[in-house]
């Protein structure tokens, strides 16, 4: 359960202020698909930012699961980010010189989890997203929607509540970005919150609940 | 996160930039392999130095005539003798208790020929009890034997130089030849021990002393070595030698007893000093190149911004990002250390070959600072960049800016 109470986000360029978020306020409750849309610099990038804790809003408070993270350190935040909230991001950001199950096993391994309990793991969540023979190979060996899934097998390996991908399938063709979709469709069906952003109104429409962003206002929220 | 996964990751970032690694690591091992090589050097000098005063004998005092202080006024120099050093003061010294034995010395240089062939060397006029002080000993025949002074008979030790430009292959033990045109018999030939503070033990000619008196026409002594019955006992020797010779000197206090440990111990601080010196300059080499790893590590973050800020999204925290950048240092800084002393270990066993003489030995401390530099560098110019690192913003990190 996530909830956003009068956000606003204001970045100060040189002398001008840029109003990014304005009294944004949303509810998202455990299970939801969501997708948000609108154009460049409509504030969805940092709406996601913002509920991912690499940024921290002007004013308003942000609950997740019940707890205000607005007052956290930074060590708190890392610790939120590490247990309840996934990434998947358009560029897939894999180190290039780690295996894909190292990849995927990394925030396990910032978490200090020992390497037998990792391997059991990562193994696990490389077969929900059927990737287990491309296990020892690395990133520039795999295609780009194999790269995508392995990103995806590595933000969902800590069960987080939250999924937010940004442009998920913005560097892929047509079938492998379906196929994407379909993993990330799959996760949201056993209970994780999923929240896209994207220009692509074919991928906007599949969410059971669309929002619109225009000028950091929320212009629609259709479900 | 676990030190073995931390340790692991900084180590795939090395293996990972082969390039960057090998120039990192060279710098680091020239800087090392030099702190090891040159206080190697340092205490091999100390070590030979060492060795050669006790090449000299045990147990050794000096006594020179003339007095080395200052008393006001002018500084009296060494050597100028208000009262010669005799015969008669050396045999008086051994009245005391703790004087072993003791050998008198005088030394000029002479024209020496055998037939046609003739040269100018290094005559000591001396005692039988000279080899036993000095550790000399003969290759052929023997050492002057023991005689009261006036009645020495004209006899002669010489070096192996001298044997072997005077008489070549010719048998040499009982030949006779001329010092300044007194006819002396060789009856022996010293054993070739090379050099002894820089005095060719090869290449002089070893006469008793009224003969060496006689040829130099003089009735001093250049100096009389003196052995103590022990090591703990040339202190007390020394005390008794002043003594004698004041009493002989009409309370005079003209002489100067040099004790061999006291000498010792003023080249050993010395070259100790020296060996520190050096290290130290050595140890410059080592700090550029920790700039360079500073250099490099900068580089490397802001090549990984992106890394980094992935790292931080997928909830790093800071001290985890420090503790990546720098177990990354301290590999390499290890791993340099390492290769430096594996050269340095090669250098020291080139140069041993090359010069077998000199006593090569690196000392530990050598060693055990060279690494504990390499790794406060390493880690102490990895620090800068490693905050840097750890301080980025996610956001414009994950975007590559």
């Amino acid at each position: 359960m996530i909830e956003l109470r009068d956000i606003n986000r204001i970045f100060e360029v040189g002398d001008e202020k840029v109003h990014a978020l304005q009294d944004i306020r949303l509810t998202f409750e455990p299970g939801e698909y969501v997708s948000i849309m609108g154009p460049s610099g409509s504030g969805k990038s940092t709406l996601l930012n913002i509920l991912g804790l690499l940024d921290k809003p002007t004013s308003g408070s942000y609950l997740l699961d019940g707890i205000d993270t607005t007052s956290m350190s930074d060590n708190q935040q890392a610790d939120v980010r590490r247990n309840k909230i996934g990434f998947v991001f358009q560029s897939f950001h894999l180190i290039s010189r780690l295996t894909a199950a190292e990849n995927i096993a990394l925030p396990l391994t910032l978490a200090g989890m020992p390497p037998k309990q990792r391997d059991k793991r990562v193994m696990d969540v490389l077969e929900s997203v059927g990737l287990t023979e491309r296990a020892e190979h690395r990133p520039d060996q795999l295609s780009g929607g194999q790269r995508q899934r392995v990103a995806i097998a590595r933000a969902t390996i800590m069960r987080p509540t939250i999924l937010l991908a940004d442009e998920p399938t913005g560097n892929l063709d047509q079938s492998s970005g379906e196929s994407v979709i379909e993993v990330l469709e799959a996760l949201n069906n056993d209970g994780i919150i999923l929240l896209v952003v994207t220009h692509d109104p074919d991928i906007g429409g599949r969410a059971r609940r669309r929002i619109r962003m225009v000028d950091g206002f929320i212009s629609e929220d259709e479900r | 996160m676990r030190l073995a996964d931390t340790l692991l990751y900084g180590a795939g970032n090395i293996k990972g930039s082969p390039v960057r690694t090998f120039l990192l690591l060279l710098a680091m091992s020239i800087g090392v392999a030099s702190v090891v090589m040159l206080s190697t050097l340092g205490e091999a000098a100390r070590l030979y130095v060492v060795n050669q005063f006790s090449a000299l004998g045990t147990h050794l005092l000096i006594v020179l005539p003339g007095r080395s202080e200052t008393a006001g006024g002018a500084p009296p120099m060494l050597g100028t003798t208000p009262r010669d050093l005799t015969l008669e003061d050396a045999d008086a010294l051994l009245r005391s208790p703790y004087v072993k034995d003791y050998a008198p010395i005088v030394v000029g240089s002479a024209p020496v020929s055998h037939g046609s062939l003739e040269r100018e060397v290094t005559v000591i006029g001396t005692s039988a009890s000279y080899a036993t002080i000095r550790e000399l000993e003969t290759a052929q025949g023997r050492f002057l034997p023991a005689s009261d002074y006036d009645r020495a008979a004209p006899v002669c030790v010489i070096g192996e130089t001298l044997r072997r430009e005077l008489f070549g292959h010719k048998r040499a033990v009982g030949e006779r030849l001329k010092i300044n045109d007194r006819r002396f018999r060789v009856i022996g030939i010293l054993a070739d021990r090379g050099q002894s503070f820089g005095m060719d033990m090869g290449d002089l000619v070893i006469v008793p002393t009224t003969h060496a008196m006689a040829l130099f026409d003089t009735e001093s002594l250049f100096r009389i070595i003196v052995q103590a019955t022990g090591r703990s006992a040339i202190e007390s020797a020394k005390r008794d030698i002043t003594r004698i010779i004041k009493e002989r000197h009409e309370g005079e206090d003209d002489v100067t007893v040099i004790t061999q440990d006291a000498i010792l111990a003023t080249f050993d601080r010395i070259l100790k000093a020296l060996t520190y010196t050096v290290a130290g300059i050595a140890a410059i080499s080592l700090a550029v190149a920790g700039i360079l790893i500073m250099n490099v590590m900068l580089v490397s973050v802001s090549q990984r911004t992106p890394e980094i800020g992935l790292l931080k999204a997928l909830g790093a925290s800071r001290e985890q990002i420090l503790a990546l950048f720098l177990s990354e240092a301290a590999l390499l800084s290890l791993i340099g250390a390492a290769s430096g002393i594996l050269i340095a270990w090669f250098g020291v066993f080139g140069l041993d070959r090359m010069f077998p003489a000199f006593p090569l030995g690196t000392p530990a401390w050598a060693y055990l600072s060279a690494v504990i530099v390499a790794l406060l560098t390493g880690v102490g110019f990895g620090i800068m960049p490693a905050r840097r690192a750890s301080r980025l913003d996610p956001v414009s990190a994950l975007t590559g800016r």
